[in-house]
């Protein structure tokens, strides 16, 4: 067993490959199963939405973040806090509205899209789209409606990858709008 | 990083999402668990290249089994396999008392007849994983109290 001990940092990044390759797995029986790439785009969605609505009490049994006192304070925390702990990346903050409610994460990286091309005929496919729902649901459920986007993927040609986040109102009920 | 917390939500909104589709299109449970068996396959099989880049070449059958229940095992659930028995006559029994992927469930009998929803993956990672390094499986698992499963592996001599 004396491999072991100069693997650990390979383990970390083997985790984070079988997570991309069964996303990889998901969305290419996504595009089997539905006929157009909106379908499977809004599939994503909802499963990041499901996934979000649980992660985010993962989120917070591990890490000890408190409150966030504003949307700023939320941005910082999504990305250093919540995307190191979970994808191993750091984004950035930036593109600020002026009412300092609507932000961009820059993604150098995404852990989401390694080994992965987007054919011809699936040019519309927002690959990662389970993050949007992923970040949707998680914010929801801290009382936060919020509206996730990619504004720019790296996949279909630009040079980064960028989630636009606008905040869109305080959820009063408790009560989550239900899995979907 | 807290990988294996990602997996586990993203293997059961999979799980989720292909029993919802099959309720829709009445399709048995034993199209659904072949389903995930495949999806488990695909990974499996790209996984253990990029696991066994720089591993030197297996002695025999059993080295494989042996890579699988150890180092395999830990990259992907954090742990070795508890047991490994063998017939020498190319059955693998890979025994885990405490599989990853079904602490959450129970730890009991409670949902047992929902256990081999949450098997059927890693049953195909197995597969996927052994094929890729020549080896021709047949891998199934059973489990009487969760989270103990058993996983066999037979392999088919071509």
């Amino acid at each position: 067993m004396s491999r072991q001990s100069n693997r650990t940092t390979d383990s970390k990044k083997m985790n984070s490959e079988l997570f991309t390759l069964t996303y990889g797995a998901l969305v290419t029986q996504l595009c089997k199963d539905y006929e157009n790439d909106e379908e499977v785009n809004k599939q994503l969605d909802k499963m990041g939405y499901n996934i979000g609505v649980r992660l985010i009490e993962d989120f917070l049994a591990r890490s000890s973040v408190g409150r966030c006192q504003d949307f700023r304070e939320t941005a910082d925390v999504i990305a250093k806090v919540a995307f190191k702990m979970y994808l191993g990346i750091t984004p950035s903050v930036t593109n600020w509205s002026p009412a300092g409610d609507e932000f961009s994460l820059i993604l150098e990286s995404n852990p989401l899209v390694d080994f992965v091309e987007l054919p011809d005929n699936h040019s519309s496919l927002v690959y990662s789209n389970l993050l949007c729902g992923v970040l949707r649901g998680a914010l929801e459920m801290v009382q936060m409606a919020v509206d996730v986007k990619f504004a720019q993927d790296s996949l279909r040609g630009d040079n980064v990858t960028e989630i636009r986040m606008k905040f869109i109102k305080r959820i009063e009920e408790n009560l989550p709008a239900g899995d979907e | 990083m807290a990988d294996e917390a990602l997996f586990q939500f993203l293997h059961n909104e999979v799980i989720q999402y292909i029993y919802k589709s099959a309720e829709h299109g009445e399709m048995e449970n034993g199209r659904c668990i072949s389903k995930l068996e495949n999806m488990g396959f695909r990974v499996g099989h790209g996984l253990i290249e990029r696991f066994t880049k720089d591993t030197v070449r297996f002695k025999d059958e059993l080295d494989v089994m042996k890579f699988i229940c150890k180092d395999f095992w830990t990259s992907v659930f954090k742990k070795q396999i508890d047991n490994l028995r063998t017939n020498h006559q190319g059955i693998y029994v890979l025994q885990d008392n405490k599989f990853r992927l079904l602490t959450q469930l129970s730890a009991g009998k409670q949902y047992l007849e929902h256990a081999p929803k949450y098997l059927a993956f890693t049953c195909g990672l197995v597969r996927g994983g052994l094929s890729n390094l020549g080896v021709k499986s047949i891998v199934t698992a059973e489990v009487s109290v969760m989270p103990a499963c058993k996983f066999q592996v037979m392999i088919q001599k071509i």
